[in-house]
């Protein structure tokens, strides 16, 4: 190797020129692929939302199929609609993290072990001439190795269970992956969240829902090897219908007040 | 190297020099990223594009890189393209990029690039250094697919995605082994095949480091 090559003055010009082209390269593709990025981000999101509500259909596109359905920001604290934040491109999860749009949750309030609640949340509704046809509420929680983040969709009656789904999850393929397969989620379907008593009466049991129970409305049967996943699904639903989740806006929504 | 051939630099790391199998190296995405082959694929689309393009650009100005910040230009080099990969996979393959998460951006750790680019393309020319590197991933690809089916046949019952072996949760016949489906059944996997593709090429048994030694009179007395 030649001496002139090991100089210093060689060395941070090599550097800098190193530097220089590959910072050209990763901006250029970062930004001129940003836009196709956002894109798909939020064609995933809308594919998640139609899919989880039941609604997906094959032909036309997701964005076309998606034009029935309104995005609303809620205030979760005060249970009413709120303007504070533009509800399609509002970030629920970066929201859950900052402490200016989020409150630490009490260790008895946290059933759902996510720590911290966003003060507001993202809600979907499908209208037709006599009010919702359905209403689709953001919902995430604790599994067993991740947090699973999801939706689950209401009938008009904001009481029956259109469709549970998680879009985003890191159980175990197989055991608490099982979440995603359509069959469990086919099970969720026409349960109630509320029993008579006006409390969260959701349970996901061990093994399978006896059909002559009088209560299997209520119950979805669990997720087979994977108990602390479906304990999990369960914490978070009853954590999210519950008191620090949508049940006050619900019940705003059903009077007529929201 | 004495005589480097085009040919022998492809086609090398498949089988007689491969990265997983003989050196050992990139395991650990060989066991994250192996549960479904459509991911593999892309996994191995990526790292391929990425050592064989590292691998040119180094060579292409190795004789520019001073010595002493050698590996950190390999460095910046690696990680440039893994980010370029890592921004297309998100534009082009969102499903897919979504569930190889943080591992395409892992690439940038991954024992072979950094191997080749330090082994090869700081000595040879950048055509070669080319092949090298494409030959690096196909071995890679190849350890990877092997894995990535046996994997999600025996642990899902099925094949990118489509259903193979019917399994019995969905009607089928068949029970699916859910050990296949965590990382350590990719250990027993390449266990396997190591062991395979040394019996078949016997030069690739590694001398052993510490032969036991006979034992001494004095330890046998002692016992």
């Amino acid at each position: 190797m030649s001496s002139k090559k090991e100089s210093v003055s060689r060395t941070i010009i090599v550097a800098l020129l190193v530097c220089l082209v590959c910072s050209i390269v990763v901006s250029v593709a970062a930004v001129s692929l940003k836009p196709v990025q956002v894109k798909n981000q939020l064609l995933d999101k809308q594919r998640n939302i139609l899919l989880i509500a039941g609604l997906l259909e094959e032909g036309p596109s997701v964005a076309e199929q998606f034009e029935q359905v309104t995005a609303r920001l809620v205030d979760l604290r005060t249970g009413e609609f709120s303007d504070a934040q533009e509800p399609l491109t509002y970030d629920q999860q970066a929201a859950a993290r900052d402490p200016n749009l989020s409150r630490a949750l009490e260790a008895h309030e946290d059933v759902a072990s996510i720590r911290r609640r966003e003060h507001y949340a993202t809600v979907y509704m499908i209208e037709n001439e006599d009010g919702i046809e359905t209403m689709i509420l953001p919902i995430h929680g604790y599994g067993l190795w991740s947090t699973l983040y999801g939706f689950l969709a209401l009938e008009g009656d904001l009481n029956t269970i259109r469709g549970l789904g998680f879009y985003q999850h890191g159980e175990t393929p197989g055991l608490g992956g099982e979440v995603d397969n359509p069959r469990w989620r086919e099970l969720w379907k026409g349960n109630v969240v509320y029993n008579e008593e006006g409390e969260v009466g959701v349970q996901v049991v061990k093994g399978t829902v006896d059909g002559s129970d009088p209560r299997r409305q209520y119950k979805v049967d669990g997720l087979a090897g994977a108990t602390l996943t479906s304990r999990g699904v369960e914490n978070l639903v009853r954590f999210w219908m519950g008191d620090t989740g949508f049940r006050s806006f619900l019940q705003n929504l059903k009077a007529g007040e929201a | 190297m004495a005589n480097v051939s085009a040919k022998g630099v492809l086609f090398d790391p498949v089988f007689k020099n491969n990265p997983i199998a003989l050196q050992i190296l990139g395991i650990c995405s060989a066991l994250a990223v192996t549960t479904s082959l459509n991911v593999t694929l892309v996994m191995c689309l990526a790292l391929t594009s990425v050592v064989a393009l590292s691998n040119t650009f180094i060579s292409v100005i190795r004789s520019q890189i001073p010595g002493s910040i050698r590996m950190i230009v390999q460095m910046v080099i690696i990680a440039s393209l893994v980010i370029v990969v890592d921004q297309v996979l998100k534009a082009y393959a969102f499903n897919i990029s979504k569930q190889l998460s943080v591992f395409v951006g892992l690439i940038i750790t991954n024992c072979i690039v950094m191997g080749r680019a330090e082994a090869f393309a700081m000595q040879n020319p950048p055509h070669l250094s080319f092949l090298d590197g494409l030959g690096n991933g196909l071995g890679y690809s190849f350890i990877l697919i092997v894995v990535a089916t046996i994997r999600e046949l025996l642990g899902a019952g099925k094949l990118m995605g489509y259903e193979i072996l019917p399994v019995i949760s969905e009607g089928g016949w068949y029970q699916p082994n859910g050990l296949l489906l965590l990382p350590p059944s990719a250990f027993f996997i390449i266990g396997l095949i190591i062991w395979g593709l040394r019996s078949w090429k016997t030069e690739q048994v590694e001398a052993k480091d510490y032969p036991m030694a006979p034992q001494s009179r004095a330890v046998k007395e002692a016992m």
